[in-house]
């Protein structure tokens, strides 16, 4: 399967780009990834959340980068779900802006992992990859996820639908939101 | 705190409910002191917007004073004790959107973007009470509210000013003053407004003070349009009248240079086939408007003026008169108000004294009332034409 997805985002490429490149910064805005932790210059050891099941990690390695403009990686050894991933960082016709283009593509097994993943992307598997670069976009341009009442928490509202109602969470709904 | 809340089709509730907390760095808590009821929220009362859900808090026009801000917050912008003014989109002033002053498309502020762009194409920005389509932010129609981007939108009032002077720079005037901007308005023009409740109210005093020759109002209540005429503006009663023709009359045949819907998706009409088409329609939802003001305002229009909608509308219409339209080169201009770029100028207006908001309030209500201030409000009772709630 192949995801693909597009963004115009007001700061110059090589800052979109430095931000991308620090892998570590990934997790804050991509709904399925708990962790990346860099294990090397080119290397990195990935963890993804639940709806993959539990405990699902894979090592990636980048293949491919040019400063400010690309990155290119994929994953390496026995992964349960196969991926790799290309960012092109182009600059907007505006001359303050970035064009982020992003192609992922998994390559997804059969048997349970293979069900989990495909529903885990539902009917609609672009849409998280277009929230995700949404929420890349909120970082880059204001310093973090913007969160409403009515979706408090940030990249997973995905799973909020239908919402919490419009009002200010209880100190408990608060407490049960930050570790969760 | 307390809080009106919608609470299903045609109900709303005043209920206990949490004291909002910042959620963001850049966010500020408002303790409200004034705060309002719109004529878009009885959209929301009427379930013609899609998204609501029971508990949401409803109102997106309030003022009151800073008691806690986030630690992203500019202290150059916005400390605790300012008194402000919280305008009803909510912009992050940082995307392309915002540079480009086009604040009621923040590009950042509705969490809930990707439900809105399945509805509009491309996603709006948050507002305030205002569904879950424009992000499930609480409203202002409380005893507090969050607001983010607090270093961007709010507005600092530091003179003496009154709240119910300053209190409708949050929406209502503004989006009445960018609706006779988008006129164009020369000195010549005669500007027709269709709809005289608290916009079109507004819309009448911008297009006359942007120097417009005449300007007409267009409603059926007769307290409003005495309301209007009061304010020096001619009224046209369409329940009396064919508007058609008395527009020919009152402008030498040309028709208005220069037209303004201040109504939007929930209009009345003196044709009763054409009302019980659109009602049927949007009674099952193969139309979500009853764009009559829309469509007369078009058929109205002198040939080359401009039609300017400033009345909501939030799906798709039939029986658009796309041939007057083109045929006769009409402009056709909108937007849900940008209103971060007009409260500064409008302030200053208000402080020359060159508009007076006070002239629409007509009821005054503890916010525990709120549910008799909808009720007033929507059937138009007791001369109702702008409620305030104290919380």
């Amino acid at each position: 399967m192949e995801l693909t997805a597009t963004t115009t985002i007001r700061k110059p490429p090589p800052k979109v780009y430095a931000f991308w490149r620090d892998l570590g910064n990934l997790p804050t805005f991509m709904a399925h990834l708990e962790e990346i932790r860099t294990t090397g210059d080119r290397t990195s050891h990935w963890s993804a959340t639940a709806p993959f099941g539990k405990n699902v990690e894979w090592d990636a390695e980048i293949v491919d980068e040019a400063p400010g403009e690309t990155i290119a990686w994929r994953s390496t050894g026995k992964a349960d779900v196969p991926n790799a991933g290309t960012v092109r960082f182009v600059p907007a016709p505006d001359g303050v802006s970035t064009e982020v283009h992003v192609v992922l593509s998994y390559d997804i097994p059969g048997g349970a992992i293979g069900k989990a993943v495909a529903r885990y992307f539902g009917e609609e598997p672009h849409q998280q990859l277009d929230d995700d670069l949404r929420r890349l976009k909120q970082v880059m341009e204001t310093g973090q996820v913007v969160r409403s009442d009515g979706a408090p928490w940030g990249k997973r509202a995905r799973k909020e639908f239908p919402q919490r109602p419009a009002q200010p969470l209880s100190d408990s709904e608060l407490a049960k939101g930050a570790d969760a | 705190m307390r809080a009106n809340t919608w609470a299903g089709r045609n109900k709303v509730e005043v209920r206990d409910v949490p004291d909002p907390k910042i959620l963001n760095d850049r966010d500020a808590i408002v303790r409200i002191t004034s705060t309002a009821i719109c004529g878009s929220d009885l959209h929301l009362l009427d379930g013609y917007v899609p998204t609501m859900q029971d508990g949401d808090i409803m109102g997106h026009e309030f003022m009151g004073e800073v008691i806690e801000v986030g630690q992203g917050v500019d202290p150059g912008r916005l400390r605790v004790g300012d008194r402000v003014v919280v305008p009803f989109p909510i912009a992050c002033g940082a995307c392309g959107a915002c540079a480009a002053e086009l604040y009621s498309c923040c590009e950042n502020s509705n969490p809930n973007a990707g439900i809105a762009e399945k509805m509009f194409g491309h996603p709006v920005a948050g507002i305030f009470g205002y569904s879950h389509l424009t992000g499930g932010f609480a409203g202002g129609q409380a005893q507090y509210a969050r607001v983010p981007f607090a270093d961007v939108g709010p507005l600092k009032i530091e003179s003496d000013l009154t709240d119910e002077q300053v209190l409708f720079l949050s929406d209502i005037l503004p989006t009445g003053y960018m609706g006779a901007e988008m006129c164009d308005i020369q000195s010549t023009d005669v500007v027709a407004v269709w709809g005289a409740g608290p916009v079109g109210q507004f819309a009448m005093d911008s297009a006359r003070v942007l120097g417009a020759a005449k300007v007409i109002a267009i409603d059926k209540e007769p307290y409003r349009l005495q309301m209007a005429e009061r304010a020096g503006h001619t009224p046209v009663n369409f329940e009396e009248v064919d508007v058609r023709s008395r527009l020919l009359e009152l402008t030498g045949g040309r028709g208005p240079d220069k037209c303004i819907d201040a109504v939007g998706m929930e209009a009345s009409h003196g044709s009763a086939h054409i009302h019980a088409y659109d009602r049927v329609k949007q009674a099952v939802r193969s139309e979500t408007e009853r764009p009559h003001a829309l469509r007369q305002a078009i058929l109205s229009c002198r040939s080359g003026g401009i039609v300017s909608v400033i009345g909501v509308y939030g799906g798709f219409l039939d029986k658009f008169p796309a041939g007057a339209w083109m045929n006769r080169a009409l402009t056709l201009r909108t937007g849900q108000c940008h209103v971060q770029r007009y409260m500064n100028p409008l302030l200053q207006r208000i402080e020359r004294g060159e508009i007076d908001p006070t002239r629409v309030i007509t009821h005054t209500l503890p916010l525990d009332q709120a549910e008799r201030g909808f009720e007033i409000f929507k059937n138009k009772q007791d001369h109702c034409e702008k409620v305030v709630l104290k919380p």
